[in-house]
């Protein structure tokens, strides 16, 4: 491969959407300025190159790769740990890297339901069930596909992570300020944040950015925002419809809260937060306004999918990973 | 030696009085299943959910959260929002297929060792009926990675 001499990026896509790349292109001009300090050495979905071109590289050769996506297959696992070995910083970008995101509610079920959820309900048009096959044998020798793992895992339940960027997908503004301050340190200007660190966020709270107006909650009925209108001043918790504002690290300037949408979690735990969906269940419960066991139970009904409610983004990287019906024979 | 399955409990209790309870029972040489690890909070509205969880993570197969009566927090309500998250965190581990009965709320004056160590004897039996509950996601992951892989991937 020929090389300029600039320092290499990478960029890769595992268990994801793809969101996380239109973000990175989302910085508009800022991304000629990844051209001008960086060589793009590996980036799926931007320009072509081979799995073994980066295996043929030298141990260390990439300076920063931006890894999007869970760990859900074998392919998955290999290229993590390929780029691992490959890069200086690996930095677990979006969601679905940091925390497990989407394809980590996966991790509910077990993958038996996962693939007949595919390949096998009403709307799906296959008659003969056919299944995909990990191996396949064709005149010209055996194919595979990635075989899938029973539960979706983090990238840093797979390998050693150097940075963190949370966000579903990452705010574009925050990824140009992260690709400044890394041109930063290549000019010698800037320090690289302790290692471990989140980056291209904040580190308080969602709530802490929103300009709704506060005041005392006491939740009698959870409701679900297609069933209310609600007020545009008041904090969107205090309406009865519940907003993951307080546990959710900040980043995103409050966007949703803003635009009438309670906050979902995108942007995964709070700065300190060990398993986000217990720090969100604490600020929901709390606020319920009954002190009798019935009727707090009457309340709760209310929120038909607890687990769906505060684990959305974040069920990968929780303490609990994947219910037993996922993970027990 | 017994081969019963000998359930792993923590209990978290408030220093007022449940933890006193515990205390009295102790005091009063009341027996009562020793399966129970206590941990002492200040109140039970201290308890953040993520304890609870992590216990179940790290290998315990009952949790036993244990306050004052309500009404008597020393705290005047904390006690009100440890129920609060107590039905709604066993809702939720319900649906992550932990068994509802593997969590318990017990109020206890620290007048009343009896009622804590007959609770606490209770709820024991209870698990152990129930079984362990070993969790290990990991352990699932670790034996579905044995299939055959083409060598070039495995790499």
């Amino acid at each position: 491969m020929t090389t300029n001499g600039k320092p290499k990026f990478a960029m890769y896509w595992a268990a994801s959407c793809g969101g996380c790349e239109i973000a990175v292109l989302n910085i508009h001009e800022k991304i000629l300025d990844v051209d001008a300090n960086f060589e793009v050495v590996f980036w799926p979905v931007a320009m072509d190159a081979k799995y073994k071109d980066v295996e043929a590289m030298e141990d260390g050769s990439i300076l920063l790769t931006l890894f999007n996506g869970a760990i859900r297959n074998d392919e998955n696992e290999h290229i993590a740990k390929l780029l691992r070995k490959k890069s200086q910083i690996l930095v677990a970008f979006g969601s679905c890297a940091t925390e497990g995101c989407m394809p980590a509610l996966a991790n509910l079920s077990p993958l038996e339901e996962v693939v007949s959820t595919a390949f096998s309900t009403v709307s799906t048009d296959n008659p003969n069930q056919i299944r995909p096959q990990p191996t396949y044998t064709v005149p010209e020798g055996e194919i595979y596909i990635p075989k899938l793992y029973p539960i979706v895992r983090t990238l840093d339940q797979v390998v050693d992570v150097d940075y963190y960027m949370p966000g579903c997908p990452p705010e574009s503004h925050q990824i140009a300020a992260v690709i400044d301050l890394v041109i930063d340190v290549l000019k010698g200007k800037a320090a690289l944040p302790p290692k471990g660190s989140t980056i291209g966020a904040g580190g308080s709270t969602v709530c802490d950015d929103c300009p709704r107006k506060r005041d005392v909650k006491k939740i009698k009925e959870f409701k679900r925002i297609q069933d209310v209108m609600l007020d545009p001043e008041i904090c969107i918790l205090e309406q009865g419809v519940i907003c993951s504002g307080p546990a959710t690290r900040n980043g995103c300037s409050a966007l949703c809260p803003q635009a009438g949408s309670p906050c979902i979690g995108c942007y995964g735990p709070a700065e300190g937060v060990i398993d986000y969906g217990a720090r969100l269940l604490t600020a929901v419960a709390s606020v319920i306004d009954s002190n009798n066991p019935e009727e707090i139970e009457r309340i709760i009904d209310g929120i038909p999918d607890p687990v769906g409610m505060f684990y959305r983004f974040n069920l990968g990287g929780s303490l609990l990973r994947a219910s037993k019906a996922a993970w027990a024979k | 030696m017994s081969e019963q399955f000998e359930p792993v409990i923590i209990g978290f209790t408030c220093n007022w009085c449940s933890y006193r309870a515990a205390d009295m029972a102790g005091m009063g040489r009341i027996k009562y299943a020793p399966n129970i690890r206590l941990i002492r909070l200040m109140c039970s509205g201290r308890l953040d959910p993520t304890f609870v969880i992590k216990a179940f993570a790290g290998g315990a197969d009952g949790v036993l959260v244990s306050g004052c009566h309500p009404g008597d927090c020393h705290y005047i309500e904390q006690n009100y929002k440890a129920m609060r998250r107590f039905y709604l965190l066993r809702k939720l581990l319900s649906q992550m297929g932990i068994e509802p009965e593997r969590l318990k709320l017990l109020w206890a004056s620290a007048a009343e060792g009896q009622i804590f160590a007959d609770e606490v004897t209770k709820f024991t039996e209870e698990v152990r009926a129930l079984g362990p509950l070993h969790w290990n996601p990991a352990a699932a992951l670790l034996a579905e990675q044995t299939f055959h892989q083409p060598a070039e991937v495995a790499a």
